[in-house]
C-alpha cells in the first residue's frame, strides 16, 4: 500500500495540451475517483500512473518515490483495463497466474495465490475457461483477479464497469468497493459517471478539459461546490442554475422574482451572480415564489416537477406528493443555508 | 394517415404455388442446383487434369502415342532412379531451408514494420515489389546475378571492393547452386510471409501488451507469450500456403539452372516436366509429379493440424 502524489503534472500529445498542471494527493488505501466528461483526460492521466504514457511534465510519486522514469513493471501496481484485456489464448487460471509465472514463482505459489483471488471473488468454478467461454460479468471480475493476485501497492481502474449492463454494474460497483474495504489497497478508478464517483470514492477528482476542477470528498462536492462545472456536475439530478442580480438584500432574476440569499459570510458579493439551487433542496411554501408547471413526474418516492420561473426552467424534486397540472401556479422557498452563489464572470463559488 | 374511404386494412394476395415454385422451395433440390455450377466448374478445370495426370502416371504414354496401362511400371522404375531420388531429396532441402528463413526474415520484417517508422506505408508498398513482380521476371534477374562473367555481385567483389580475384560461382556446382536458388526463392517468397505476417500482427490488440508489461514482462517474454501464440492461426495457414508454393515451385529453378549443373538442383516438379515435356515420356513425368502429392498432403496436415488448432479460438465450453 502506497500514497500516490500527482504533482503539476502535464502532457502534450504533439502540440495538443491533454492535461494542464494536475495536482493530486491520494493517502495510503484512499479510494480516489476521476470523474469527468468525455475526452477531459482521465484515462491519461491513469495511464500516466501505470507508466503506460510518459509525462511531459510535473512528477508522479508512488510510495514517495517519483516514478517518472520507472517502467510500468517496477512501480508495483495493478490495473484493470476497459475491455479487460484478457490474454485470450490463456485460461483463466493462466491469466490469473501470469504475472507470478514470469516471475518464475513456483507452481504451488501460482495455485495459492491464484487460488485466494479467486476465492474472494467467486471464480473457483471458471479457472480452466478461456476468456471467451466467459460473460461480461466474469471477464470483469478476472481481469480483476489478476490485479489481485499481484498484490499491487495501487490499483488502477479504467472504466472497470462501463462493458456492463446497469444492474450488473451497480452489483459489480458494490463488489468492487467491498473488495477495497477487504484489502484497503490504494485505488484510483476512472468513471465518467458521477453516481458511481459519489458512491464509490472517499475523494473524487472533478476533472474537466485537463484540468482538476475540485479534488474532496464526495458530500464536499455536492454540498460546495467549488465552481459552475463541479455544481453542474455533481449531483443527479442537476443544480438548477439561475443567473440575476443581488439588489437590495435579496437576489432578483430579470423577471422580478425575488430569491432568499444564504447567510452573508465575509466575502464581497458581485453584483452579477448565478443562484444555484439543488431540485431536493426547494420546498412547497404557500408564501414562496410563484412558478409554473409544465411537467409532473411522479417517482413514488418523491415527485420531480418541472417548473418555470419566468424565462428559467428549473426542477424540483419533493417529498410529497404534488397534485399540481400543467400551467398550475406552484409556489416554492428554497433552504437559504443550500443555495449556493457563483460569480458570473469568473464562475468561481462566492463563499457565504 | 388513411384516407376515410380507404380499406381498413391490405391484405397481401393469395398466390398460388405452381408446380415450379414447390420445386424451387424444396432444400434438397436447391442445394442441387445452386451447387451444380461450382461442382461442373471443379469437375472441368480440377477434376479431369488432375484425373488425367493420375491416369497418365499408370501408362507409358509418350508425346503423341496414347499408351497402354502398366501399372505400377513407371513407380517402380522411378524407385531406382538416382536423379529422381535427387529431386526427392533437393525438393524437401529446398521447401525446408526456404520456408525456415522465409518466415525468420518475415516475421522479423513485420516486426519492424509493426512498430512505428518513419515512411512506413511507403516501406510497405516497398516490400511488396519482389512479390508483385512475375517469377520469370524475378528469375530472369536471378540468372543475370549468378551469371559467371556478369555478376553484379562478382562485379562489385571483385572490381568495385577487390577483396576477391575471381568471379564467384554461383550456379556452377551443385551445392553453391542449390543455395542461389534458395536465396532467389527466399527472396520473392519473403512478402507474402511479411504482410500476412504483418496483418495478423495487427490484429493483436495494444492493450494486451500494455497488460503484459504492468504484469512485469520484458520485451522478449511479450514476443514469446503474447505475439507468438496470438499469430500462430495465421502463421499455420500462411506456412501451409508457403510450403506448397515452394515444394511445387517451377519458374525460378526451370529459368535459372534447368536442374543442373547435372541434374543436381532438379525439383520434382521441374524434373516431371523435363521428363514429360522436352523429353517425351508423358507417363514418366506425370508418376514424378504424383509423387509430389504424399507430400504435400503431409505437410499441409502437418501444418494445420500441429499449428492450426486452438481451443481458445473456438467458442465451444469444454466442461
Ligand atoms: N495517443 C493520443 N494522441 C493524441 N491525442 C490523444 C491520444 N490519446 C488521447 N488523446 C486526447 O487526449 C484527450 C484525453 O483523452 P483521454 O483518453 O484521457 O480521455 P478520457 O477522459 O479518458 O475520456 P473517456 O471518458 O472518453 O474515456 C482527448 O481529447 C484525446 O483526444
Ligand atoms: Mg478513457
Amino acid at each position: 500500500m502506497a500514497t500516490v502524489e500527482v504533482t503539476g503534472v502535464t502532457k502534450f500529445f504533439g502540440s495538443t495540451q491533454v492535461l494542464k498542471d494536475v495536482y493530486v494527493s491520494i493517502a495510503d488505501g484512499e479510494f480516489v475517483v476521476l470523474v469527468g466528461p468525455s475526452g477531459c483526460g482521465k484515462s491519461t492521466l491513469l495511464r500516466m500512473i501505470a507508466g503506460l504514457e510518459n509525462i511531459t511534465g510535473g512528477t508522479i510519486s508512488i510510495g514517495g518515490r517519483v516514478v517518472n522514469t520507472v517502467p510500468p513493471k517496477d512501480r508495483d501496481i495493478a490495473m484493470v483495463f476497459q475491455n479487460y484485456a484478457l490474454y485470450p489464448h490463456m485460461t483463466v487460471f493462466d491469466n490469473m497466474a501470469f504475472s507470478l509465472k514470469l516471475a518464475n514463482a513456483p507452481q504451488s505459489v501460482m495455485e495459492d495465490e491464484v487460488g485466494r483471488a479467486a476465492k474472494i471473488l467467486g471464480l473457483g468454478q471458471l479457472l480452466h475457461r478461456y476468456p471467451r467461454q466467459l460473460s461480461g460479468g466474469q471477464r470483469q471480475r478476472v481481469a480483476m483477479g489478476r490485479a489481485i493476485v499481484r498484490n499491487p501497492q495501487v490499483f488502477l481502474f479504467d472504466e472497470p464497469l462501463s462493458n456492463l449492463d446497469a444492474k450488473l454494474r451497480v452489483q459489480m460497483r458494490a463488489e468492487i468497493k467491498e473488495l477495497h474495504e477487504r484489502l484497503k489497497v490504494t485505488t484510483v478508478y476512472v468513471t465518467h459517471d458521477q453516481i458511481e464517483a459519489m458512491t464509490m470514492a472517499d475523494k473524487i477528482v472533478v476533472m474537466n478539459h485537463g484540468v482538476v476542477e475540485q479534488f474532496g470528498a464526495p458530500l464536499d462536492l455536492y454540498d460546495r461546490p467549488n465552481n459552475l462545472f463541479v455544481a453542474g456536475f455533481i449531483g443527479s439530478p442537476a443544480m438548477n442554475m439561475l443567473e440575476g442580480r443581488i439588489e437590495d438584500g435579496a437576489f432578483r432574476t430579470p423577471d422580478g422574482a425575488a430569491w432568499p440569499l444564504p447567510p452573508n459570510g465575509t466575502g464581497e458579493r458581485p453584483a452579477e451572480v448565478i443562484y444555484g439551487i439543488r431540485p431536493e433542496h426547494l420546498r412547497l411554501d404557500p408564501d414562496g415564489i410563484r412558478t409554473t408547471v409544465q411537467v409532473v413526474e411522479p417517482t413514488g418516492s418523491e415527485t420531480q416537477v418541472v417548473l418555470r420561473c419566468g424565462e428559467t426552467a428549473m426542477l424540483g424534486a419533493f417529498r410529497e406528493r404534488v397534485s399540481a397540472r400543467h400551467g398550475d401556479v406552484l409556489p416554492v422557498m428554497p433552504d437559504p443555508a443550500l443555495v449556493h452563489l457563483f460569480d458570473r464572470q469568473t464562475g468561481r463559488r462566492i463563499s457565504a | 394517415m388513411q384516407q376515410a374511404g380507404a380499406p381498413a386494412r391490405w391484405v397481401p394476395e393469395k398466390r398460388e404455388q405452381t408446380w415450379l415454385a414447390w420445386l424451387f422451395d424444396w432444400k434438397p433440390f436447391l442445394i442441387v442446383i445452386c451447387l451444380m455450377p461450382a461442382v461442373g466448374l471443379l469437375l472441368v478445370f480440377l477434376t479431369y487434369p488432375l484425373g488425367l495426370g493420375i491416369y497418365l502416371a499408370f501408362t507409358d504414354a509418350t508425346i503423341g502415342r496414347s499408351g497402354v496401362w502398366v501399372g505400377l511400371e513407371n513407380f517402380i522404375w522411378l524407385a531406382g532412379d538416382p536423379i529422381f531420388w535427387g529431386a526427392v531429396f533437393f525438393s524437401v532441402f529446398y521447401t525446408g531451408v526456404a520456408t525456415v528463413l522465409k518466415f525468420a526474415l518475415g516475421l522479423w520484417l513485420a516486426l519492424l514494420l509493426n512498430n512505428h517508422i518513419p515512411f512506413k506505408s511507403f516501406i510497405r508498398a516497398i516490400i511488396l515489389v519482389p512479390w508483385i513482380v512475375p517469377t520469370v521476371l524475378s528469375a530472369i534477374a536471378f540468372w543475370w546475378i549468378y551469371d559467371p562473367q556478369f555478376s553484379i555481385i562478382s562485379y562489385v567483389f571483385v572490381d568495385v571492393l577487390g577483396w576477391r580475384d575471381t568471379n564467384i560461382d554461383f550456379v556452377a556446382t551443385a551445392w553453391p547452386a542449390r543455395w542461389s536458388l534458395i536465396a532467389a526463392n527466399v527472396w520473392r517468397g519473403i512478402p507474402f510471409v511479411a504482410i500476412s505476417l504483418l496483418a495478423g500482427l495487427q490484429t493483436i490488440p495494444p492493450s494486451l501488451y500494455e497488460a503484459a508489461m504492468l504484469d512485469g514482462a520484458t520485451s522478449w517474454q511479450r514476443f514469446r507469450y503474447i505475439t507468438v501464440p496470438m499469430i500462430m492461426p495465421i502463421l499455420a495457414i500462411v506456412m501451409t500456403f508457403s510450403i506448397i508454393f515452394t515444394f511445387t515451385d517451377f519458374q525460378l529453378v526451370y529459368a535459372i539452372t534447368r536442374g543442373g549443373p547435372v541434374n543436381s538442383t532438379h525439383l520434382l516438379a521441374t524434373l516431371a516436366f523435363q521428363r514429360g515435356i522436352p523429353a517425351g515420356q508423358l507417363g514418366e513425368g506425370a508418376a514424378i509429379a504424383v509423387s509430389m502429392i504424399p507430400f504435400l498432403v503431409f505437410a499441409t496436415l502437418f501444418s494445420y493440424f500441429a499449428l492450426a488448432r486452438r481451443k481458445w479460438q473456438q467458442g465451444e465450453s469444454n466442461d
